[in-house]
């Protein structure tokens, strides 16, 4: 199984690297754009065939390590 | 005194510290990673400066479980002083021994350059030998610099005297070079023995380089 984490700057937190890519998106004239935010994606190739078991695992691993949960939300997609 | 000052893959500032410590008149001890315990003498541990693991998937995340940190971990839960420096700073926020996290600069670039620095609150072990309100000029060097922490946090950082020093032009009046909330420099944790600031004090020790202000910084830690 495959589990792809997607990690962004939790909402409030002022996400300077989105800033930026909407300057720029704004200065090649791409308008219509409201809100930019960056994140990365993590992609984890799982032993595990259980969805509920790898769930609980790689939501284990992303408390732990994958994300800051004290700047960062994850959002967990299994496939 | 004595100094022990963890080394990391991608430390690089712990010679530098070695030397801060060493002209201070402090024994040092350089402890690798994978050591399992610290030595039984330390007065005083410094997670020192660099870039550990690369700064892989963020700064000081991987470092976080170097073998080293449980004993880390131990030693400040004993009540062991630990300064961390720019990396160690971000190490031990990581690791949750220090409160906040360090986000990348607002302007996006890596900041090389002195800067002044204002102190917030001089009752702890550290910055007992300054005065509040007192301008350091020290060297930062830093990407990932820009201090968060929400709105609840900040107030009890307020109300402990948990902030130790804030990024201020050269009068004190407040300049904030990498976005951080309250323009923040450094913290220390609510009981006071652990230290986290971005700036580089043991890069400050002496006339020819710039600033000797680190001296006054550092001095704190070898007078009880």
């Amino acid at each position: 199984m495959k589990a792809i984490v997607n990690i962004s700057l939790k909402a409030g937190v002022l996400d300077s690297q989105g800033k930026a890519v909407h300057h720029a998106l704004d200065s090649l004239h791409f308008e219509g754009v409201n809100d930019v935010r960056v994140g990365k994606q993590i992609v984890l190739q799982l032993q595990e065939s259980d969805k509920e078991k790898a769930m609980q695992e790689v939501t284990k691993m992303c408390e732990e390590l994958l994300a800051n949960t004290v700047i960062e939300d994850y959002e967990i997609e299994l496939v | 005194m004595k100094v022990s000052i963890l080394q990391f893959p991608g430390t690089n500032c712990e010679h530098d510290t070695e030397y801060a410590f060493q002209k201070l008149g402090a024994t040092t001890e350089i402890v690798w990673h994978k050591s399992e315990t610290l030595p039984l003498d330390t007065d005083l541990l410094v997670v020192a400066g660099g870039f550990s693991y690369g700064d892989y998937l963020r700064s000081g995340a991987i470092a976080k479980f170097s073998p080293v940190m449980k004993a880390v971990v131990e030693y400040a839960n004993r009540g062991g002083k630990v300064l961390g420096i720019c990396n160690g700073f971000q190490v031990l926020t990581e690791a949750r021994l220090l409160p906040g996290a360090l986000k990348r600069n607002e302007g996006l670039h890596f900041i090389s350059k002195h800067h002044t620095l204002k102190v917030a609150n001089n009752d702890n072990s550290f910055l007992k030998k300054l005065n509040v309100g007192d301008v350091v000029n020290i060297p930062i060097a830093h990407h990932d610099g820009n201090y968060y922490i929400d709105q609840a946090g900040l107030k009890e950082l307020q109300l402990n005297g948990q902030i130790l020093v804030t990024y201020c032009d050269t009068n004190g009046n407040e300049s904030n070079p990498n976005g951080s909330v309250a323009s923040i420099a450094g913290v220390c944790n609510k009981e006071k023995n652990v230290f986290g600031l971005m700036p580089h004090p043991e890069r400050a020790m002496e006339l020819i380089l710039g600033s000797d202000d680190g001296v006054k910084m550092l001095q704190g830690f070898l007078e009880s």
